[in-house]
């Protein structure tokens, strides 16, 4: 929750609520861009951003994703916060 | 030593050690009097665990693992809150995976869920706002927990609720704040803390000044720092330096995530949606002036406090420990949890009795994990 995970945004998928599809990993889920966009949203698509709790907190560049990355795989922490994602979904699919 | 190849670059690692040692010495620190810093953040606890940066250093340097851990420092008073909501007819309580096992007076949700409450564990409070959407029949609460980092998070899902006019989603706030619990600790007469290593996360959204009386009122330096153990190592030299120079300065080891003055967008959505309470509960800690935030009026039909009549709502006093707990001994430094008689006996990382043992950024936890003691020399 507090180390979040580094996240490459891949598309703007709702312009009017600030939100863009992001790549954790390879997991991808909807991360909502207030704290982190400018004037133009669009500039945001590959940008790489700290993600916390699904809200991207902070524009980091490659080499520092990939070394949080890293460290969060050594602490466990990167695996743990891919699953509460995964489980995050999957109670809201068998909710429907 | 038996880590430093783990280091991304043992080399920078090795040469770091050294001027910390050498600072160490000119500072006049000893086995005997050791210079005590204090990491404030969990997750710079759980690093130094994890790289054994606790034995690398010398014996003249002793880290004191601070109140940084929002699972941590949960009284147990608000978990009793949260089974007491999650119990409601018709309620969906959502909470980060984290909380789960936290002891209650009565019970965890873990074991609340076993016994058949609604309760789901989400990633983000958007996904608990994503649930009230989807069940409009049903009263969705978010347990809303953690410092100024997840803050930003939890207000801009209660604006985008509110924005949506969703009327069946309410947040339990247990937000709380990093400065109001250093001051206490500062201010206690028995902690002795010689420097700060401050929170990266927090601080990428409060930014720097909110720690200038660390300084200028109780003339400690303190450098936040980033979660890299190399980070880590580079911000104690930094306090070491301050120390040895004589000097009280807030300074930034992390400024390539943590701006000056933190992020705007994210210090205007928490400042819209919450003020400032008088006080908040700590676990180990007490009550503490101005240590959480709680919801707006303009929100109050957002605010699960209100709504079902729990905490503060209430006019609640502080909850009561376990039965020989040593939990706040350890987080203000006084003891290492080792020297907790429950240690290992009755609080284990599968059953935890204090909140320290529940989370991998707690001491004990760490402690218990990874193994605290320094080699023999
Ligand atoms: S061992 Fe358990 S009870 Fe003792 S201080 Fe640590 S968490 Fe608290």
């Amino acid at each position: 929750m507090c180390l979040g995970i580094p996240a490459q945004i891949v598309a703007i998928s709702d312009p009017d609520h600030c939100m863009g599809m992001v790549d954790i990993s390879g997991v991808r889920r909807e991360a909502d861009l207030t704290c982190v966009a400018g004037d133009n949203l669009d500039d945001l698509v590959g940008a790489w951003v700290l993600v916390h709790v699904g809200f991207a907190m902070s524009i980091i560049d490659e080499d520092e994703a990939r070394t949080t990355l890293e460290l969060l795989a050594a602490l466990g922490d990167a695996e743990a916060e891919l699953a509460a994602m995964r489980d995050s979904q999957v109670s809201l699919e068998a909710s429907q | 030593m038996k880590y430093l190849d783990e280091f991304r670059d043992p080399e920078l690692a090795g040469a770091l050690l050294d001027r910390i040692s050498r600072l160490v010495t000119e500072a006049g620190g000893t086995r005997e009097k050791p210079l005590y810093i204090m990491e404030i953040c969990g997750g710079h606890t759980h690093a130094i665990f994890r790289y054994g940066l606790d034995r690398m250093v010398p014996e003249g340097l002793e880290f004191i693992h601070g109140p940084g851990c929002p699972v941590c420092v949960l009284p147990m008073s608000r978990v009793d809150d949260c089974v007491d909501i999650a119990e409601r007819e018709g309620v969906i309580f959502c909470t980060f995976g984290d909380a789960m096992r936290v002891p209650g007076t009565r019970k965890s949700l873990m074991q609340a869920r076993a016994e058949g409450c609604d309760i789901r564990m989400v990633y983000s409070p958007l996904d608990a706002l994503a649930l009230a959407r989807r069940h409009p029949d049903r009263e969705v609460v978010f347990f809303g927990l953690g410092f100024e980092t997840t803050m930003p998070a939890t207000a801009v899902t209660l604006l985008r609720a509110h924005g949506e006019g969703v009327r069946n989603f309410t947040l339990f706030c247990n937000h709380v704040l990093v400065p109001p619990p250093i001051r206490a600790l500062l201010s206690d007469p028995d902690m002795r803390i010689d420097g700060f290593v401050g929170p990266g996360h927090v601080s990428m959204v409060i930014g720097n000044a909110p720690y200038n009386f660390v300084a200028d009122v109780f003339g400690k330096p303190l450098v936040v720092a980033g979660f890299e153990p190399l980070d880590l190592l580079q911000a104690v030299a930094m306090v070491l330096q301050q120390i040895v120079d004589g000097r009280a300065q807030i300074e930034n080891q992390y400024a390539r995530i943590v701006p000056e003055n933190g992020n705007p967008a994210a210090l205007k959505a928490i400042d819209t949606v919450f003020e400032v309470r008088a006080s908040f509960d700590w676990r180990g800690l007490g009550e503490i002036e101005n240590s959480g935030v709680k919801i707006r009026d303009a929100f109050r039909d957002f605010d699960a406090e209100v709504r079902f009549c729990v905490g503060y709502a209430l006019g609640e006093a502080s909850g009561r420990e376990p039965e020989g707990c040593r939990c706040g001994d350890v987080i203000k430094g006084q003891i290492k949890p080792l020297a907790c008689p429950k240690y290992g006996v009755e609080c284990r990382p599968e059953h935890p009795l204090g909140a320290l043992m529940v989370s991998s950024e707690g001491a004990c936890a760490a402690y218990f994990q990874y193994g605290g003691e320094r080699p023999a020399a």
